[in-house]
């Protein structure tokens, strides 16, 4: 029996694009590597891993692929809300900032790196919803409001500053932050690290349920495999700089096949 | 009837790289078919490779050789040598599983973790949530629990939570990894009520079950594994 079903040819094309394609990047510091020949794509509502240990070039990886650092050779291409695929490292200065600004969020792992310490949360919000015109004070603070909610902020903590909140209330308030002007793309480096375990299941079971509800792709940074697990579709392996394993996330985590994935997988501790 | 998934020339070995790089083959050549209505059965003893076989048709185990074409989207597609984005396509559409333990999700109540496959496939929540309850209900999973997380839940009763996610879709083929090892004899025969079901809805199982009188319950035909082992020319 040959079936031949006709598929919706639109619906195919608009999914099958890559929100963003790295090609073949590098960054070195002098002599030395940061990453090595890395080439990935990232679909819309997919969740890509990085994981590897301490210099394993992961964060470095993030940065040049985020226009933090500018990568020494390869290419950085994104698809645009008009559908154009753009080289980010093209881009003029003014563009590069609005795709910053509203279609992508960075989530950083020490929450202060993120947010404006000395402003109210609700301000914390609301300043990324200005940058992009809102001017309407009610609206802002009504969307704020609404966002400290989804993040399981209580609403009469708005007017508080940061500096007054937990480490996990911290992080919950930057993903809020990130999330409000509705990106595609968020970037995350280890965004569980440092928090204590009962705060980081709360975190990642919010973070999952935000991913789906808003349909986001997210690059994550992280060297805790139950994350990746939890959170990703795919995940790539780091060492020296260079991706050694890249696949399914609970393939790669079965059944690793490069040495070095089969140690760190091994080396989790068993509860 | 023509077949839904084909399995031919199909190897695995484990190449265990912290031990030397030891060379462990579980699986030669193993080939077989499944159509659509009626339930394959692994057989054979433990040990036997049949736990990799269905770990390598959800693509949880990486294939040394061979194919698994599987009818997705009106044509039979490669699993084997899918890309991970297709793969994750044709789990959403095409293969579901029900593994043996349920990972568990901090936080989550078991009435959600079940809803989630519904909910992922662009089913409304609150008619996710009804059969949800309906299949936990069935399974006897006292009402009290379906609001908690199942991580302080008996083995039985994560199994059935389990069970109940694995069958609330409405995949055209669908794995069954010992479904019903923990489980008492009532919801045993819900288990099997539940498989006749899904052949009567014209479904293609693959299951491995250790209970005999589940085994003979189901099975429309029992693929023996022992007959893909590497070392039966030797012995």
């Amino acid at each position: 029996m040959t079936v031949s079903v006709r598929i919706d040819q639109a619906s195919v094309e608009a999914t099958d694009l890559p929100l963003m394609s790295v090609r073949s990047v590098s960054k070195f510091y002098g002599q030395r590597i940061g990453c090595a020949d890395v080439d990935f794509d990232i679909w819309p509502g997919e969740v890509l891993a990085i994981v590897g240990e301490s210099g394993s070039g992961k964060t470095t990886l993030l940065n040049c692929i985020s226009t933090r650092l500018t990568p020494t050779a390869g290419t950085v291409s994104y698809r645009m809300r008009d559908g154009e695929m753009r080289d980010l490292y093209g881009l003029g200065e003014a563009e590069r900032r609005l795709l910053l600004r509203t279609d992508w969020g960075f989530v950083h792992q020490n929450p202060a790196d993120g947010l404006r310490m000395t402003v109210s949360a609700g301000a914390n919000v609301g300043e990324r919803l200005m940058a992009v015109g809102d001017r309407h004070y009610g609206k802002i603070r009504a969307t704020a409001t609404d966002w400290l909610g989804r993040v399981e902020i209580d609403a009469d903590r708005i007017d508080d500053q940061p500096r007054a909140f937990s480490g996990g209330m911290r992080q919950r308030l930057q993903i809020a932050r990130n999330l409000v002007t509705a990106p595609r793309l968020v970037f995350m480096d280890e965004p569980t690290g440092g928090l204590d375990v009962s705060v980081q299941a709360r975190l990642l079971d919010l973070l999952r349920g935000l991913v789906h509800d808003l349909g986001l792709a997210v690059i994550i940074v992280t060297h805790d495999l139950a994350v990746a697990r939890l959170l990703s579709h795919r995940m790539m392996v780091m060492k020296d700089g260079r991706v050694i394993e890249h696949g399914l996330t609970d393939r790669l985590l079965d059944d690793p096949q490069a040495p070095y994935t089969q140690l760190l997988v091994s080396s989790i501790l068993q509860v | 009837m023509a077949p839904v998934l084909i399995v031919y020339g199909l190897a695995k070995t484990f190449t265990m790289h912290l031990r030397g790089g030891i060379e462990l083959p579980v699986i030669v050549d193993a080939a077989f078919a499944l159509e659509g209505g009626k339930c394959a059965v692994l057989g054979g003893p433990s040990g036997a490779g049949k736990s990799s076989i269905l770990k390598m048709l959800y693509g949880n185990y990486a294939v040394n050789e061979g194919r698994i074409e599987i009818l997705h989207r009106g044509e039979m597609v490669d699993l084997a040598s899918a890309a991970p984005r297709r793969v994750l396509e044709i789990r959403r559409e095409t293969i579901g599983y029900v593994s043996q333990f349920l990972r568990v999700v901090p936080r989550v109540s078991a009435l959600d973790i079940v809803a989630e496959p519904l909910v992922e496939r662009g089913t409304n929540r609150n008619a996710a949530a009804d059969k949800a309850r309906e299949l936990l209900s069935r399974l006897n999973l006292p009402e009290r629990l379906w609001a908690l997380p199942p991580a302080t839940f008996s083995g039985g009763e994560q199994q059935r939570v389990n069970i109940a996610r694995g069958f609330i879709t409405s995949h055209p083929v669908l794995l069954l990894d010992e479904p019903t090892a923990s489980l008492d004899a009532t919801n045993r025969a819900v288990v099997v009520e539940m498989i006749e079901e899904k052949k009567r809805a014209g479904v293609a199982l693959l299951g491995i079950f250790h209970d005999a009188d589940v085994r003979n319950a189901v099975a429309d035909i029992v693929i023996d594994v022992t007959g893909f082992a590497p070392d039966r020319k030797a012995a």
